[in-house]
């Protein structure tokens, strides 16, 4: 083994070892899930007979696809919306400029920062009164709020980034506005609309805050399905384990298969 | 040429407006309705345990406030829960995007696994490690304490702050590195070549080259983290209920506790206020700082 075999082998074996202790958490919990209670809070061992009682009695305890579905729909319907209403403004900050684009982009981040208690009394209270408590629709509706300034971000700097010749030659042709959009600015930054409309999903799946504060039976995604094994009641390792790995998995395989599309997203597209 | 036919395209200035109504109106709304609500809470005595006692306080709601401590710990301890999970996570994603980047077995796979956590939504994480790992008896990191011949550490009672901060940075630390070894990708390698050539040694190289080189991407990090990071909550309230005392209480767990547990409708909305006027200081200075530092 001559020095540099040497040296990549120490290196990739560091980073293996970092990445298993990373991933570390995620693993015991998934391996947790398929074991019995009793093995559960035994000390940690790789060696035991998988089961999966804690699967079915998850289960049996609650509707798990109904709580996903609730997830997809919200996650989805969320992320539609925001792209509809944020295209057109993305459009018209990158393409159109004025002095005030980019203060009216700072003031959309700073929505962002505000923490949701600070305004949970007032929207509980709106959303009692028009009767969107617990329902899909609300849900969708505050979700799509939460995630617009950061989808108007990343959109504006895919926007941008277009050379803006194309859009010119377009115009040129006579296309309309809605044309030029629809045909030109759309399939051309297809690529940042989905890394961005996948961020969004993402955002929205894991949320929390929202979902346990305004939803109860009928429109409760899987967050709230979570939180309900977080009670002392919920400290059986093995069953808590089995309905987190239940909630995580979709997302994690979504994440997994779209990372490299969801960076460009993350970032703003400032990254390349 | 572009600009005549940019200024014919906008009609007064009416068609850019139009197009950025919706997004502006719902986020204006968003915003305002809520925040006047807040506000006239603020100013009102109104505790759901007490009916009785209502009418308009004044500027008492924030009198108690501001005279409470524990606004000054939550601020506190929300500065310090953001600028240490920003510095482990930036500094270790840094570490970690250079050791990810070098050719090695399997490497994609050890990617993926490594920027995993991002993905978990933070109840589910917050209860792992809460249970599963930092478990005072059963937990994986009292066993490995044990293997040691060490006394494990009761986590939350004894280090909450750290405890609260391991998390959160483990939710975060993947995030960094994804967005880090992303942008090390389109580090030129014939410069490094060159720098190696001209005898740089791996500091000199990393300090004088990939550093540079990360400057836009680690203001990215940055700001997409505090955004989300001066609003943690899930991990505080599955973990300590930020405590013990205050000790995990950032500014948004404060006002959860004056809203949900004290039913002081009135006092809670005052610290809204706080927060709001808070986070719109973050963002006029760090956010447009960093901000600035995309345009380049």
């Amino acid at each position: 083994m001559n020095n540099s075999t040497l040296k990549r082998f120490c290196i990739g074996l560091l980073a293996w070892v970092i990445a298993f202790v990373i991933f570390f958490p995620i693993f015991w919990m998934v391996l947790t899930g398929f074991k019995t209670e009793a093995d559960a809070v035994a000390d940690p061992t790789l060696i035991f007979s998988p089961t999966l009682d804690s699967y079915a009695e998850v289960q049996q305890r609650a509707d798990y696809f109904k709580f996903a579905w609730n997830s997809a729909a919200v996650s989805l319907g969320s992320t539609l919306l925001a792209l509809i209403i944020a295209i057109p403004s993305a459009y018209s900050m990158s393409f159109l400029p004025t002095k005030r684009t980019k203060a009216t982009l700072l003031w959309m981040l700073s929505t962002k920062m505000l923490p949701p208690v600070g305004v949970l009394m007032p929207i509980y209270l709106i959303f009692r009164d028009v009767g969107l408590l617990d329902t899909v629709t609300g849900l969708i509706i505050v979700y799509t709020l939460m995630n617009l300034p950061i989808v108007v971000w990343m959109l504006y700097t895919f926007f941008k980034d277009l050379p803006k010749d194309i859009l010119e030659a377009g115009r040129m042709d006579g296309a309309s506005t809605l044309q030029e959009v629809v045909y030109l600015l759309l399939p051309l930054t297809l690529p940042g609309i989905a890394s961005t409309g996948l961020l969004s999903v993402i955002l929205s799946w894991n949320e929390a805050f929202w979902s346990l504060n305004l939803t109860s039976s009928q429109a409760a995604p899987l967050t709230a399905y979570i939180a309900s094994f977080s009670s002392p009641e919920g400290l059986f390792w093995a069953k808590l384990s089995a309905a987190s790995t239940m909630a995580i998995a979709p997302i994690l395989v979504f994440g997994w298969l779209t990372q490299k599309q969801m960076v460009r997203g993350l970032t703003f597209g400032a990254v390349k | 040429m572009t600009k005549p036919r940019a200024a014919g395209r906008t009609v007064g200035g009416l068609r850019p407006l139009a197009l950025q109504a919706p997004a502006v109106t719902l986020l204006l709304m968003w915003m305002l309705v809520p925040l006047g609500m807040t506000l006239w809470f603020s100013l009102q005595r109104y505790n759901l345990l007490m009916p009785g006692m209502t009418g308009f306080a004044g500027l008492e709601n924030y009198e108690y406030l501001f005279t409470d401590p524990a606004l000054w710990s939550a601020m506190g301890t929300t500065l310090l829960m953001v600028g240490w999970i920003l510095v482990i996570t930036v500094v270790g994603g840094t570490l970690l995007a250079v050791l990810f980047q070098q050719e090695f077995f399997g490497r994609g796979i050890a990617r993926v696994l490594v920027i995993s956590p991002f993905f978990v939504m933070p109840t589910v994480s917050a209860l792992v490690w809460k249970n599963m790992m930092m478990h005072p008896a059963n937990g994986v990191l009292a066993w490995l304490a044990e293997l040691f011949g060490m006394q494990p550490v009761d986590w939350f009672s004894s280090l909450p702050l750290t405890s609260v901060v391991t998390i959160v940075a483990w939710e975060w630390l993947p995030f960094a590195l994804l967005i880090l070894l992303t942008a090390m990708q389109s580090l030129d390698e014939d410069q490094v070549e060159a720098a190696r050539m001209d005898g740089a040694g791996p500091f000199s190289i990393f300090f004088f080259i990939t550093l540079p080189h990360l400057k836009r991407a680690i203001s990215v990090v940055i700001m997409i983290e505090m955004i989300f990071l001066l609003t943690i909550f899930a991990e505080i309230f599955v973990t300590t209920s930020g405590g013990p005392g205050l000790a995990t209480t950032n500014l948004a767990y404060l006002i959860y506790l004056q809203a949900l547990l004290d039913f002081d409708v009135g006092m809670a909305s005052a610290g809204g206020v706080v927060a709001i006027i808070l986070a719109n200081i973050v963002a006029i200075f760090l956010v447009r700082m960093v901000a600035k530092n995309l345009e380049e």
